[in-house]
């Protein structure tokens, strides 16, 4: 049995998440940790950061350590008409950290539902995303889009190419100052879509003029019924209609969400629906998933001891090696933190001491 | 309560004279005295002053839930943070100046000097130009009358320093102002109170335009 206080929140939750993808069926993809070169070249710009560490393997192939685990997944599975493949992964993937360009080792898990999804396969992993962050912490909140509703939109209003570049960074950025200078229409449209509402009247009336377009209609009404969906099944209060967080939308080409924890500075939980990548790599059928980044945990929930040791077993020069194990093992079978030393110096904190080979116990 | 980061200085004051004029004060700011940290218990408040280039840092890592950061500090760095609110103070440019009589040789490599080296790089490559970017940590202007560079990229307010010292602003880059920032995270839980802040400072931004 595993005394649970050893484990770190990161684990504990790593665990938690485990159990909860299995109960809904979805089996887990133990991933080799180095993956061809040549896969992340072809999709550069859906990997988050640009390095990989690379290195040749023993037949001269270019390899690299993983620093994303969808497209590994998305590589080896079939299109079969009406299958779905549910799987989740538990892994450690290599990227540069923004702020010191060094590489990390980040701890992630997620999951993926591949193949002919539908309406009930979106809800469901978007459901299991709000039961994932539940898992951290009561106090979550999920960021919920529509990649699709928000092209859909800006194709309408006209924008080039470059100028929906620039006013979807700038909807990211919830900037209203700065999408004035793009006109009226596509000012008004931005302000709509960067408003952060527990309800998804603001967006249906920014879409309302535009609903003669038949992609404007299906995707508001997709969004609608996942929205409605989450809310019968009592997330109401934790999700935000909120369309600051789409940042990329020739991979993400539907439901589109960001899950945030109190107490965590930044996002712990991004995913959504990914045709637009499966397109790409020459697949036909549909897919939605999430990664939950456990490296944020890392500081989360841990309260600090105010002790190292709850026992510090004191070795006298007369203690035999069979006593000192066996009182260590006797005084810690209660699921207490115990060390044999010699002598203890002042930087060690301990509730009790216990001297042995000398004859005597102190408390 | 809602941490607020402050810039040091002289935009630092203005800014706190706006969050005081909006309902936010905290008199405890105005003593004189070693203390870091200022609290406003009753309107919700803490402020701090930090190093302006530093304010990004304390928001997108949650220390502070909102701060104030020029658009240039902003552009260089390129915090995860909101942007919510232009404050119309502390107004420049980011400009691109050289020796009054310099003529550029499009045949060779620029040579820039600048602070602010993303903001440089991003300006040129949308322009294609091969650059050489020199990174300075202050007195920019020295560079070009030295022959250390061609041209700099720096923050010109009135251009009195470029004219004293025989330079010209050439081209701006992007204007600059003062930006009201908020922690992504934060805002997602601090809603209601961070656009609070947000719609009566702009109240003033507005009113101080009429």
């Amino acid at each position: 049995m595993v005394n649970s206080s050893i484990l770190k929140s990161e684990e504990k939750v790593s665990f938690a998440l485990r159990s909860l993808y299995s109960r809904f069926g979805y089996g887990r993809y133990k991933m080799n940790k180095f993956e061809e070169y040549d896969l992340y070249v072809r999709n550069k710009d859906f990997l988050i950061s640009d390095g990989v560490i690379t290195f040749t393997d023993t037949n001269g192939k270019l390899l690299a350590l993983k620093p994303d685990v969808t497209l590994s997944i998305i590589k080896n599975t079939k299109d079969i008409k009406g299958f779905v493949q549910k799987l989740y992964y538990d892994e450690h993937v290599y990227r540069i950290s923004k702020d010191s360009h060094t590489f990390r080792e980040i701890a992630q898990t997620g999951l993926e539902c591949i193949g002919d999804i539908g309406l009930t396969d979106i809800c469901e992993v978007v459901y299991l995303s709000l039961l994932s962050l539940q898992s951290i912490s009561e106090s979550f909140i999920l960021d919920l889009s529509h990649a699709g509703l928000m092209t859909a939109l800006f194709d309408c209003i006209g924008l080039e190419k470059e100028e929906k570049r620039k006013v979807i960074s700038l909807i990211n950025e919830k900037n209203y100052d700065g999408v004035k200078p793009f006109g009226e229409k596509a000012a008004a449209l931005a302000k709509a879509l960067m408003t952060s509402r527990r309800d998804t009247d603001i967006i249906r009336k920014a879409a309302e003029p535009y609903c003669d377009n038949e992609q404007v209609r299906k995707n508001l009404a997709e969004l609608e019924e996942i929205y409605s969906c989450l809310c019968a099944l009592g997330m109401k209060d934790k999700i935000n209609i909120d369309f600051s967080i789409v940042s990329d939308v020739s991979y993400y080409s539907g439901t589109l969400f960001k899950g945030y924890v109190e107490g965590i500075p930044a996002s712990v939980l991004s995913g959504g629906q990914y045709d637009g990548l499966m397109k790409k790599m020459g697949k036909g059928s549909g897919a939605v998933g999430f990664a939950v980044y456990l490296d944020m945990l890392e500081r989360f929930g841990s309260e600090e001891s105010d002790y190292d040791y709850d026992t510090v077993v004191l070795v006298g020069e007369k203690a035999s090696p069979v006593g000192v194990i066996k009182t260590v093992n006797e005084l810690s079978a209660e699921g207490e933190k115990v060390i044999a030393l010699k002598s203890v110096s002042d930087t060690v904190r301990y509730k009790r001491l216990v001297k042995i080979g000398e004859g005597e116990e102190n408390d | 309560m809602i941490n607020v980061a402050l810039p040091k200085g002289r935009l630092g004051e203005k800014v706190y004279a706006m969050f005081e004029q909006s309902g936010y004060e905290c008199p405890s700011i105005k003593e004189k005295g070693r203390k870091l940290i200022f609290e406003n218990e009753e309107k919700g408040v803490r402020y701090f002053w930090v190093k302006p280039s530093d304010v990004a840092i304390y928001v997108e890592r949650g220390a502070a839930d909102i701060g104030v950061a020029g658009k240039d500090i902003l552009l260089e760095y390129e915090p995860e943070v909101y942007e919510l609110l232009d404050l119309d103070i502390g107004k420049c440019v980011m400009a691109v100046a050289a020796k009054k009589d310099f003529r550029d040789n499009t045949e060779q490599t620029l040579r820039v000097a600048t602070k602010f080296s993303n903001i440089a790089r991003k300006y040129y490559g949308e322009k294609c130009r091969d650059i050489d970017i020199i990174h300075l940590n202050g007195s920019i202007e020295i560079a070009p009358i030295l022959g250390l560079s061609d041209v700099i990229v720096d923050i010109v307010e009135t251009g009195k320093t470029l004219y004293e010292n025989n330079l010209a602003p050439f081209e701006t880059v992007v204007p600059i102002s003062a930006r009201l920032i908020s922690n992504k995270a934060s805002y997602k839980f601090k809603q209601e109170e961070i656009e609070k802040i947000r719609l009566s400072l702009a109240e003033i931004v507005r009113n101080s335009d009429d």
